[in-house]
């Protein structure tokens, strides 16, 4: 066991640690354990079904980028514009996230190569591995790069999302960083750190029905092999687990626990979300806040780019280095780093010196921001039912004329077939948004009866923060 | 007024809010009443634009929208009403109809035009956009019911 290990343990076995975990036990709501279904039992106890199903994807990646590289240069006729942007895209927003959680990272096919060669073998771990096997620096952790990734695609967006050779040549930057950083860090650094996606996903998992838990710490604390946190490629304790932002689902606890004692749980929605808060003890950090932050501020920028009918704006972001793109670039940058994170601050702060809270107000910052997550995942899921629904055609035609070459493999390429989403879709969008809003304020207000006692007093400004940018999203997406 | 609402029981509370969510949803809003009359709009349309790109009318107007692509075929398709037009670089077609249905519906490029195409989007408003205030009112109302519904 090296130095980090032991730190690591000790630090999961800290009184405090084992006080949140074990008198949270009580108030956690009900729960299936889906470990337990027979049917389902071996699909997660073995390595073959999330094997094959990664082999797919990674097929499918590797396609991706050949298709990207070698197809038609026009995006709407080119499978890697249309499987990434908008089928892919939309399943991880409208089914991946909010049923699973980081269900796609546990199938996800870029860290794939680096993971094997970590491991030094493809199921199973070897003597001879490769890498430096370093720890990530402390001064990079957190989601700050993931933040900071996420906001470079919004400024290369436009183009990204519609240039097959610039979508085929990220995804191959992603590959190798990914398989690189497995080279010379421990685990899955990649994903941790520095993945967009894995901010993304991460963060919104919070609010998914899914998690991977202990079912009795007093066995963890007895097993002193601890195979579960040395076998898990992301470096994380299962009885360490507070909420779902970190775990990919990717089973190894559960397979190395020698005492059947992990469980995958089918779970309320949201139920990371102001729960155990009491004292804060909760993970809180202001790195997941500036990244809910991010979240929000790109939701708006999409929404305004792809779905707005203002063209100078669209042609601003796709014409990068010009003056307009600075300016453009500069505008979200601002909302982003200026306008969204001042605005929430200024929120927290007013709530707490109105209802006269002794919280330091870094760490109310960084509480608070689980109010944002619902806020922000379903103003994705509203934004999205506009951005895909209507280019569903595309999938289809690209399917059987993926490289855009003129093919038309079972007469179908020249689909015009998309769901007509035209007369139900503002309405749903309204909903989806209403959804969220009044999720987030059920979270503020739990939040705030388990922090000071005083509801109303410290939530107001919070509110308003929430309402403003609920009416912002309807106006941009239905307005 | 404050204590009579705090001593409400939850299925009285929820009550309120539902009905409060029917009013809001079905309550007629007072809209201009002004008589159709004929609309003429000339578009241009260039890569990845309209101009203008946002169209306002009264419900019932007869609008006629002369489409002009101005460098490569473009075309325009309106959400919510089943119409389409294509217009060759240099040449002016024609699309007339009644808007006869109330809202604000994206028109889209129908043709290939480039890269950005998908995202060629203009916005035709046909009288007041009831969705967009309903909508705001019903954000007002989630945030009261969140908070007051859930009072124990």
């Amino acid at each position: 066991m090296n130095k980090f290990q032991e730190i690591a343990l000790k630090e999961m076995f800290s009184p405090n640690a084992r006080e949140t975990e074990i008198s949270s036990q009580p108030a956690i709501p009900r729960r299936i354990n889906l470990h337990q279904i027979p049917w389902i039992r071996p699909l997660l106890q073995s390595h073959w079904p999330q094997f094959l199903i990664r082999s797919l994807t990674l097929a499918g990646f590797a396609f991706t980028i050949f298709a990207g590289l070698f197809g038609s240069r026009v995006g709407s006729h080119n499978f890697a514009i249309i499987f990434v942007w908008i089928a892919w895209w939309t399943a991880l927003k409208l089914a991946f996230i909010p049923l699973g959680g980081r269900s796609w990272c546990s199938v996800c096919p870029i860290p794939l190569p680096g993971e094997w060669l970590q491991q030094g073998g493809i199921l199973e771990k070897s003597r001879r591995r490769f890498g430096l096997n370093l720890r990530w620096p402390k001064r990079l952790r957190g989601s700050w790069l993931q933040s900071g990734g996420f906001l470079v695609i919004g400024l290369f967006s436009a183009v990204t999302l519609t240039d097959a050779r610039l979508t085929a040549w990220v995804l191959m930057a992603l590959f190798g960083l990914a398989i690189i950083l497995s080279l010379v860090f421990e685990r899955r650094a990649f994903c941790s750190y520095v993945c967009p996606i894995g901010g993304f996903t991460g963060i919104y998992a919070k609010t998914a029905p899914v998690e991977v838990r202990v079912i009795d710490t007093a066995i963890c604390a007895a097993h002193s092999e601890k195979t579960c946190y040395h076998n898990c490629p992301w470096g994380l304790y299962p009885v360490a687990l507070r909420d779902s932002a970190q775990c990919g689902l990717c089973m190894e606890c559960l397979r190395s626990c020698p005492s059947d004692n992990i469980a995958v749980n089918l779970r309320p929605f949201g139920t990371d979300l102001a729960a155990g808060n009491k004292g804060m003890r909760q993970s809180s950090r202001l790195d997941e806040t500036f990244l809910a932050l991010v979240m929000l501020g790109s939701a708006l920028a999409f929404a305004a780019v792809l779905t707005g009918p203002w063209g100078s704006l669209k042609s601003a972001a796709f014409a990068i280095g010009s003056p307009a793109w600075l300016l453009y670039g500069f505008g979200l940058l601002v909302l982003n780093l200026v306008i969204l994170p001042g605005a929430f601050a200024l929120a927290v702060w007013s709530g707490q010196r109105w209802s006269g809270g002794k919280v330091q107000l870094r760490r109310a910052i960084a509480n608070q921001a689980q109010i944002l997550l619902p806020l922000g995942l379903f103003a994705w899921i509203a934004f999205t039912v506009s951005f895909a629904f209507p280019k569903m055609n595309y999938v289809f035609s690209v399917i059987f004329d993926p490289l855009g070459w003129g093919w038309n493999l079972f007469g179908t390429a020249n689909s015009t077939w998309s769901p007509d989403v035209s007369a139900f879709s503002p309405g749903l969008q309204v909903a989806l948004l209403l959804v969220g809003l009044f999720w987030s304020v059920s979270v503020a207000q739990r939040l705030a009866l388990t922090n000071t006692g005083r509801t109303l007093r410290q939530i107001l400004p919070l509110l308003a923060f929430c309402l403003a940018f609920s009416l912002a999203m309807l106006w941009l997406l239905v307005g | 007024m404050s204590e009579l609402l705090k001593s409400l029981s939850p299925v009285w509370r929820w009550g309120i809010i539902a009905l409060s969510t029917l009013l809001i949803l079905f309550l007629p809003i007072p809209g201009n009443a002004a008589e159709p009359v004929e609309r003429s709009f000339q578009i241009e349309a260039s890569q990845f634009a309209y101009s203008p790109a946002i169209l306002s009318v009264n419900p019932g107007d007869r609008v006629t929208i002369e489409l002009l692509a101005t460098d490569v075929v473009h075309g325009l398709s309106i959400d919510g009403y089943d119409l389409e037009t294509t217009s060759d670089p240099g040449q002016t077609a024609h699309l007339t109809f009644v808007a006869d249905h109330q809202g604000s519906f994206r028109f889209r490029c129908t043709v290939t035009c480039g890269n950005l195409h998908p995202f060629m989007i203009g916005k035709l408003q046909v009288g007041q956009n009831e969705l967009l205030w309903r909508g705001a009112l019903l954000a007002g109302l989630a945030l009261f019911a969140a908070i007051w519904g859930a009072r124990k």
